[in-house]
């Protein structure tokens, strides 16, 4: 791995009656996309807000490009919080340029800049209507545009999917992979572990306040195999071993099931299987984040 | 910095172009206008609002009849005794009401008289019949004492004071106790509204960044101080717009008024002109006297008018600056406007507290000690120094002035911090029923 981008170390944060941080600490590389997961109430919000520096964490540090992150890194921040907001009496065109201009973009930057993106979100004509007129996955359009109008180094996106139709999903799912490929780095916060393999390059998780997982996505997935293999397959399984419940029809009379290695090898497994039905495919089952997160999030809950 | 600018100018632009704004600056002067000029209207035309009452007078001892006349609004029978077969009830089918004088009446001993009506009688119509009644004896006195009617009229007199105020230099000042009065109570009134229209303004844009989550994104790129403190120019400047618009509108007005009153421009500026050669006389020759008018002109041309404004100004902004970063900090300690109230009480006590005794206590002696120490205050100084201020003799009492300037600049300092503090946890806090508790671990920590 190379210096990384961010780097969170040993972050503390306690509120009065809790403790929302128990030393975290993270390494992100640039150009990558994390992905921050999490049970809902892990720290996930609290360590984002101290990355943002809006609020101070107790103890730890954060370095950005390996020195301490300043108030003025902020203009160099996209953040796409969980709980959208905009002015609802505001104007599109001019609130994306307002904020723009927050973000230090001179008003005509910030102007070129919205009417470009608008135009490639196709709501173009809605720039004079105001924010409460519009649709709800309308609404987060502009809450994207506005997180990335100024370019950031960094991306921070806190549940980019809620509320999103499958079609501006994939479209928002494309504009990360744009951004990445400019180079920004991208944090991407979720509870939902769906979209994760897909998205991300690297994955931290937190639970119950502490970091409990990191590393690259399919490096997390390797380390957690368990000797599962999946086969695709005509015929009937009688007196086979697999994974109770894993067979599935796949229609045409293929069927797919889960068979756990046992202290066989794959060679052995598959010339049993092989004498019995007529094989299509053959791989390796590796755990999805989903059942890691769930492993995880179980092993925590038991200590 | 330019970041509070921008967010002064958003909240500027955007309340400026409200639809609501232009209709309360454009209709506001003309509402206040016409309130006022319904309440004069009613105040002169008493009669508008009571109706003629008819009265019947038994007067069995005499000494009424032909004396106590009837008035404008009062209309008295008189009957020497009183006929036993009419019942009460019969009485006052036709008669509002009906006043009895026993046959044993004393002048010395003025008892037994009774008023018996369907209606409770009004003070008005009480402290009326009294007043005439005392009169009507006072004279039936002196009558028999011998004093003459002529003479009565004669020892009758009014006396007008022509107020002077004397500096040590030994220089004069006309003054006009009234118009001085009505000056500060318009400059105090207008403190007032302001303060608290613009201050809940504050709060309430608080609010609703807050419960929209739009501050989550804003405090991501300034502080929230600078948020604060924009919100807070912005309103500032929108109010400004506001009484610039109506100084200007009520100007136009007026002329408008005085034109199509047949008084041209002419006439108007006659008046100054006159008041000016009055001004330059400084000193009248004793014994002369002045009317109302004249005493009105020559008060006004005494006043310093720009400093009078710029002191406005100056407690406005002071005032304004205190207490709307208290309704700001309210607004981030809250989630909605209905859990506001326990957090707006003690700082709106203060604002009317301040107003009501304006219109009272300070207005009665504006030099007095209540209302010094009430003008050095600062949660009470911004609207009582305008009632003070007209009264103030400067080259006596300017340490007066400054000492509660500076009072006031040392508190919004000091209010602008602490909501600083509160507002800076507050607005990130959501679903948490906040107390004062609270709000005291907030200052104490910050988080």
């Amino acid at each position: 791995m190379t210096a990384p981008y961010l780097s969170v170390q040993s972050v503390v944060k306690d509120f009065q009656s809790h403790r929302a941080l128990d030393h975290v600490s993270f390494e992100i590389p640039a150009s990558t996309v994390f992905g921050l997961v999490g049970p809902n109430g892990a720290g996930k919000t609290t360590l984002i807000r101290i990355i943002n520096q809006i609020t101070a964490p107790d103890n730890g540090t954060v370095l950005l490009n390996g020195r301490a992150i300043e108030l003025s890194d902020t203009a160099r921040i996209g953040y796409l919080p969980e709980e959208r907001g905009l002015y609802k009496k505001m104007k599109v065109l001019e609130q994306i340029v307002y904020f723009g201009q927050l973000k230090d973009l001179s008003r005509m930057e910030s102007l070129d800049r919205a009417l470009k993106w608008m135009k490639r979100f196709g709501i173009e004509d809605w720039r004079n209507k105001k924010i409460e007129e519009l649709s709800k996955g309308m609404q987060q359009k502009i809450q994207f545009i506005i997180t990335v109008l100024h370019e950031p180094d960094l991306i921070i996106l806190d549940e980019p999917f809620s509320g999103f139709d499958p079609v501006n999903t994939k479209l928002i799912k494309e504009e990360i992979q744009r951004q990445k490929e400019r180079g920004a780095t991208i944090i991407f916060s979720t509870h939902r572990m769906e979209s994760i393999e897909e998205i991300c390059d690297h994955v931290g998780m937190i639970h119950k306040s502490r970091k409990v997982l990191e590393g690259r996505v399919d490096e997390v997935r390797k380390s957690y195999s368990r000797e599962q293999m999946e086969l695709e397959f005509k015929g009937e399984p009688d007196g086979l071993n697999y994974i109770p419940g894993s067979l599935t029809d796949m229609g045409e009379g293929r069927k797919r099931v889960v068979v756990t290695l046992e202290g066989t090898t794959t060679r052995d497994l598959l010339r049993t299987w092989n004498e019995r039905v007529e094989l299509f495919s053959f791989s390796e089952k590796l755990p999805s984040m989903e059942e890691i997160f769930i492993e995880k999030v179980k092993e925590g809950d038991h200590e | 910095m330019n970041k509070i600018g921008l967010i002064t100018w958003r909240e500027y632009s955007t309340r400026v172009k409200k639809k609501s704004f232009i209709v309360m600056t454009l209709l506001g002067p003309v509402l206040i206008a016409a309130f006022y000029g319904i309440l004069i209207y009613l105040v002169v035309n008493e009669d508008i609002a009571s109706e003629e009452k008819q009265i019947l007078v038994v007067d069995e001892s005499g000494i009424f009849e032909d004396r106590l006349s009837s008035g404008e609004l009062l209309k008295l029978d008189y009957r020497r005794s009183r006929d036993k077969a009419l019942t009460d009830s019969a009485l006052l089918a036709t008669y509002d009401g009906w006043l009895s004088i026993p046959s044993g009446f004393k002048v010395s001993d003025p008892s037994g008289i009774v008023y018996r009506s369907r209606k409770n009688i009004s003070i008005q119509l009480k402290e009326d019949l009294s007043n005439r009644m005392e009169k009507v004896l006072s004279d039936y006195k002196m009558e028999q004492y011998g004093v003459s009617r002529e003479l009565i009229d004669s020892v009758k007199s009014s006396v007008s004071i022509r107020a002077v105020t004397v500096d040590k230099s030994g220089k004069e000042k006309n003054t006009s106790t009234e118009l001085y009065a009505a000056i500060g109570m318009v400059l105090a009134i207008a403190i007032y509204f302001f303060v608290f229209l613009y201050g809940v303004q504050v709060m309430r844009g608080v609010i609703e960044e807050k419960t929209n989550r739009i501050v989550e994104i804003i405090v991501s790129s300034v502080r929230p101080f600078q948020l604060m403190m924009g919100k807070v120019f912005g309103l500032a400047m929108v109010g400004f717009t506001q009484i610039l618009i109506w100084v200007v509108l009520s100007g136009l007005l007026i002329t408008g008024i005085s034109l199509f009153m047949g008084g041209d421009m002419e006439s108007i500026q006659d008046i100054s002109k006159q008041a000016q050669e009055m001004q330059s006389m400084q000193q009248l020759p004793e014994g002369t006297d002045l009317t109302a008018f004249e005493e009105i002109k020559l008060a006004l041309s005494e006043l310093n008018i720009p400093f009078i404004l710029a002191t406005f100004i100056f407690y406005f902004l002071g005032g304004y600056l205190m207490y709307s970063s208290l309704f700001a900090a309210v607004g981030a300690a809250v989630d909605a406007e209905t859990d506001t109230q326990q957090f707006m009480l003690p700082i709106t006590l203060p604002l009317v507290f301040a107003f009501v005794l304006s219109t009272s206590v300070v207005l009665r002696d504006p030099n007095g000690t209540l209302s010094f120490w009430m003008s050095i205050f600062p949660l009470t100084s911004p609207v009582v120094m305008m009632v003070r201020l007209p009264f103030l003799t400067l080259s006596e009492q300017w340490w007066e002035l400054l000492l509660s300037m500076a009072a006031l600049v040392l508190t919004f300092c000091f209010t602008i911090w602490l909501a600083g503090k509160i507002y800076r946890v507050g607005i990130l806090m959501y679903g948490k029923k906040v107390s004062y508790k609270e709000l005291y671990k907030w200052l104490r920590h910050g988080n």
